[in-house]
């Protein structure tokens, strides 16, 4: 029994383990500037986690499979020093692991959330609410009209609460259910959330963000290929939260110049 | 002296109904027509991006339009809600139900217009699932959840009022119920025009009812000789 319970041990881990090595089940490709960060973080967080999982599980097997002979009388040796250098010797090993990792994640982290974007970026506002995102572009004037709870009106795609009656720099403004943007150009999004928490989350850009209501958010990044991607909420907001996605359509610089001209004449 | 006055004019104004009782057991019902005209300009109506919900971005060709202020040819105003708003004296509440579907992500017919008490019958004829909310301020307000393929929701509002309608889930779904206290009521179509079928002879005030634009009301007499004709024109702009 407790030689099958260790060949049990062994394919559990050796499995688990080829699944990760051989990248079945992995991300989607990335397709951001800063994203070859995130995913070297990513593979190191695994291999270090992987090797210790491997290892102590490889361990375990082998320490059951000489034991299941039954033989209640083999000498069981002392660790040297009795339990205080196990546990010292553990908080050291799990502990500079966990600060390195920390230590270089952050870092990668920072790159991303902490830099301000570039200068120059393409300036996107995002409006999250239950259960959908809408995006909004300054539009030929270069400005964005300001914004007013009050006036938010959705069955009338008033969207962000703009007066155009007053404000003559919200008359241009383009509002979209789709975020349209070029490829290899600097992206800057500002997140407002109307009611609830959500999330603004892209696997492929290697970014997940939170929207928080009363806060603005800022976020950028890169985008390096062309191609229509999902963008999801994962901050459960709601009944129709399952519901809550909208799509980042990746494209050429004279495919969005096209875009915002045919978007600024509606 | 006062008292006297008052009685006076009392008088009078019994003397004005029996008259109108009188118009009513000569003449036959008659029919209310007209149409609803705006002058000035609409604001720009703007394409619907369903592109989150692709089972209803696919049923639709081109892009579904707002339907905050819908005009059409000759300065017609559509989905204008005319209805006697006094003057009827109401009958029983019909015992069909109004029907109002959810299609394609949207609201058919963009104004439902029901008699108090009478049953609407609410349908889902999406493959995703929708959450009606009247934003009701008189009647009590809910919203309630509706998966594909549910069975119709049954629902009666017992006071008079427009309410808006939202979708919880897909916000830019959007109507009105239109409770109204009487059975004489039509929304203006495509040319703006409207007919108030079997009106029996009276005196009547007529309202009509936009939901960017207000309202506005005129007297009708029916039964005193030519078919009754009224005309609403409500002033739009654009923003």
């Amino acid at each position: 029994m407790g030689k099958l319970f260790a060949a049990v041990v062994t394919t559990i881990t050796l499995v688990t383990a080829a699944i990760f090595a051989m990248r079945i089940w992995w991300m989607p490709p990335d397709i951001s500037v800063l994203g070859v960060g995130i995913d070297q973080q990513l593979t190191e967080t695994l291999a270090a986690t992987g090797a210790m999982f491997v290892g102590t599980q490889l361990l375990l097997a082998a320490f059951v499979w000489r034991s299941s002979d039954g033989n209640s009388l083999r000498a069981v040796k002392a660790f040297p020093g009795g339990p205080l250098p196990i546990i010292a010797a553990a908080v050291l090993l799990v502990g500079a692991e966990v600060l390195v990792l920390t230590l270089v994640g952050s870092k990668v982290w920072a790159s991303i959330y902490m830099t301000p974007p570039e200068p120059g970026s393409i300036q996107v506002d995002v409006q999250a609410e239950q259960f959908a995102y809408y995006f909004r572009y300054p539009g030929p004037d270069g400005r964005f009209g300001p914004v007013h709870a009050d006036k938010i009106d959705e069955g009338n795609a008033n969207y962000f609460g703009l007066d155009p009656a007053n404000d003559t720099t919200a008359r241009d403004d383009i509002v979209a259910a789709t975020l349209e943007v070029p490829v290899n150009k600097p992206i800057s999004l500002t997140l407002h959330a109307k009611d609830v928490g959500h999330s603004f989350y892209v696997p492929d850009l290697r970014l997940q963000q939170d929207f928080v209501p009363g806060i603005v958010v800022p976020l950028h990044f890169t985008a390096t290929k062309t191609g229509k991607y999902e963008l999801v909420c994962t901050q459960l907001c709601g009944l129709g939260h399952y519901n809550m996605r909208a799509y980042i359509q990746i494209v050429t610089q004279e495919q969005f110049d096209q875009w915002l001209k045919d978007n600024a004449s509606q | 002296m006062k008292q006297l006055a008052s009685l006076t004019l009392l008088a009078i104004a019994a003397a004005g109904t029996t008259g109108a009782v009188r118009l009513a057991a000569n003449a036959p019902a008659d029919t209310i027509s007209g149409t609803v005209t705006y002058t000035g300009t609409l604001p720009k109506m703007k394409p619907i991006d369903m592109a989150k919900e692709p089972s209803c971005a696919a049923e639709h060709k081109t892009p579904v339009m707002t339907e905050g202020a819908v005009g059409g040819p000759n300065s017609s105003l559509e989905d204008v809600v005319v209805y006697i708003s006094a003057g009827d004296h109401g009958g029983a509440t019909p015992k069909t139900a109004v029907r109002y579907d959810q299609h394609g992500c949207q609201y058919l017919p963009h104004v439902a217009v029901m008699e108090v008490n009478q049953e609407l019958e609410i349908y889902n004829r999406d493959q995703t699932s929708h959450n009606i909310h009247p934003l009701a301020k008189v009647n009590p307000e809910w919203n309630k959840s509706q998966p594909p393929g549910a069975p119709p929701l049954k629902e009666t509002f017992a006071k008079a009022e427009f309410i808006p309608v939202k979708c919880n889930i897909h916000p830019w779904m959007h109507g009105y119920f239109a409770v109204l206290n009487t059975s004489h009521s039509a929304v203006s179509g495509e040319d703006g025009s409207f007919s108030l079928k079997g009106v029996p002879p009276g005196k009547y005030t007529v309202t009509a009812w936009h939901e960017r634009f207000g309202t506005q009301s005129q007297e009708v007499t029916v039964g005193a000789g030519a078919a009754p004709k009224v005309n609403f024109v409500f002033k739009a702009t654009p923003y």
